[in-house]
């Protein structure tokens, strides 16, 4: 369990303050995977470094299990880091090192390890990552997607309860950020490890995450679960990382249905509803005809969602809404 | 052949050549180890304390600025002048190898710190913040990551800082330190012997090009490409 007590962040820039992060309160559950969303410039970078201090907060507390991680002195502070895994977007691998050596490191600066254990650490991790054949590869033989797989195969060394992921699939192409996201979604199953990760992708949320929190101008303007938040947006700014998500462009989209005639419905659903016969029941029932103007089936995570733009015609137009409203499915008229 | 070598460098006394060969390679090896061991330390001095780095210390920045730049911006040959009476308390004698050993460190020490500076400042950034992640000691960051990810730069500063030595040490030959650039000096330039003057310099262009390719060599090596 990671907590904000009214946390707070200034840096003083020409002789001015400048806030980075306004007084914040934040809960972030054991094992779960946190996502927190946010133009560069929102403060998500520096909430994150906040949780291993490579920030140092203005003031507020900030406990880990209980712990407060705001009081550690130097020592401290480096044994508790020893627990907290971080990945980054440049990966920041050692590039004198070889791969086998950037997984060890973190066990040969804790020092409380043997030869023979850290070998057989790395080994298992490099296995885990699935890069067992490049444990003698220096970094700059690596593509992209490889080196961030070294970069959670040493962020893992140390066993943590905590992973932080900073943009970590930013600098990768959309099938390399798919497999890395795959990664770490499996990770976090397997060890119970909680994951915060900040990103400015819509779709990196929607893939791996269970919460999320949507940050702009240095505060959380909306958070709550990744189907709640994603599928009925209230703040502008989680409205337009939707519209990105999804590429569509509201007011085209408007112009481009205007000829078209009867109500104009969108619906959303998710999970088994999903999976339910609802349109072609109510049609039957009520009379009324649809078509589908636009529409996406796809997962959150692991819950399956739909959401449709239908033009209702004919029939018994409000017992259809009624009928609608009534099923597990949340409607809104947009015309 | 033999007679044409011969006639062609009469003045040259090639046991002489040897000896001055010698002594230009021990003033270089030991100034150079000395000019490391004093330089490194002062050079990631400076890199800490410089702005916006993990010990950031204006005011001691400032100073150790300052006296580098006041030994860099002293004329080599002034230098070796002035430093006579500190070399005489050092090593017993302002002559010979040990006498010109001295000058040259001073003379090169503040120079190889601002290149081990400026390798160190290529390190990027992140990397210090991941090592810095992993729970590392200022200490651990400086000897597991900083130098060895500056390893190539600091090796091309190496390679650069012995090449001025090689500069240096032939300088030093004013004040009476032997070697290559002394006998260029004394008999090729003094007595006119032209012949001696281009022996040394063919001597000296042959060392520093054997340092530069041993240096590329090295940091093409460490570069881990």
């Amino acid at each position: 369990m990671i907590e904000f007590h009214q946390v707070h962040k200034t840096y003083r820039v020409a002789g001015r303050d400048v806030a980075a992060l306004q007084p914040t309160a934040l809960q972030i559950a054991s094992g779960e995977v946190f996502g927190l969303i946010g133009h560069s410039g929102a403060g998500k970078s520096t909430l994150l470094r906040l949780i291993n201090r490579l920030e140092e907060p203005s003031g507020g507390r900030i406990l880990v299990n209980g712990e407060d991680v705001t009081a550690l002195d130097a020592d401290d502070l480096r044994r508790f880091r020893q627990r907290v895994g971080m990945i980054f977007q440049h990966f920041n691998l050692l590039m004198s090192k070889t791969v086998a050596d950037n997984v060890a490191m973190p066990l040969r600066l804790a020092g409380s390890y043997s030869r023979a254990e850290i070998d057989q650490r790395v080994a298992e991790l490099l296995e885990r990552v699935g890069l067992r054949d490049h444990a003698g590869k220096y970094p700059a033989q690596l593509s992209g997607g490889q080196k961030q797989r070294v970069g959670i195969a040493r962020a893992l060394a140390t066993r943590p309860d905590i992973l932080l992921c900073d943009e970590a699939t930013s600098a990768l192409d959309p099938q390399t950020t798919a497999q890395v996201l795959q990664l770490l979604a499996e990770i976090n199953r397997e060890l119970q490890l909680t994951i915060v990760l900040i990103t400015h992708e819509m779709d990196v949320i929607r893939r791996v995450c269970d919460r999320v929190a949507v940050m702009d101008g240095g505060v959380i303007v909306e958070q709550g679960p990744v189907t709640e938040v994603f599928l009925h947006p209230q703040h502008p700014t989680t409205q337009r990382f939707v519209l990105e998500d999804e590429a569509v462009d509201e007011n085209e989209q408007r112009d481009d249905f205007a000829h078209v005639p009867g109500r104009i419905l969108r619906l959303t659903f998710q999970g088994e509803a999903t999976y339910q016969p609802l349109l072609g029941t109510v049609a039957r029932e009520t009379g009324v005809d649809f078509s589908i103007l636009s529409g996406r089936i796809d997962r959150i995570k692991d819950t399956p969602y739909g959401q449709l733009t239908l033009a209702l015609v004919g029939g018994d137009m409000t017992a259809a809404l009624e009928r609608l409203d009534a099923a597990d499915v949340h409607v809104e008229v947009l015309r | 052949m033999e007679a044409l070598f011969g006639s062609l460098f009469t003045n040259v006394d090639w046991y002489e050549i040897w000896l001055a060969t010698l002594d230009t390679l021990l003033m270089l090896g030991g100034s150079l180890l000395f000019t490391i061991l004093l330089g490194l330390p002062l050079g990631v001095l400076l890199f800490l304390s410089g702005p916006r780095q993990l010990f950031e210390n204006g005011p001691l920045y400032a100073l150790l600025s300052f006296i580098v730049n006041v030994l860099r911006s002293l004329p080599f040959i002034i230098l070796l002048i002035v430093m006579i009476p500190f070399t005489v308390l050092l090593t017993g004698t302002s002559l010979g190898v040990a006498g010109a050993i001295p000058p040259l460190v001073v003379g090169a020490a503040p120079f190889f710190a601002r290149l081990v500076e400026t390798a160190l400042r290529e390190v990027d950034r992140g990397i210090i913040e991941a090592t810095q992640a992993m729970g590392a000691s200022t200490r651990q960051i400086i000897f597991s990551a900083l130098l060895p990810e500056a390893r190539p730069g600091i090796i091309a500063a190496i390679t650069v800082t012995a090449i001025t030595l090689v500069s240096y040490t032939a300088m030093a030959g004013v004040v009476g330190a032997g070697g290559l650039g002394d006998l260029a000096i004394r008999f090729g330039y003094q007595r006119f012997q032209t012949d001696v003057m281009v022996v040394t310099v063919v001597l000296l262009l042959v060392l520093v090009q054997v340092l530069q390719s041993v240096g590329d060599k090295l940091v093409t090596h460490f570069s881990r490409k």
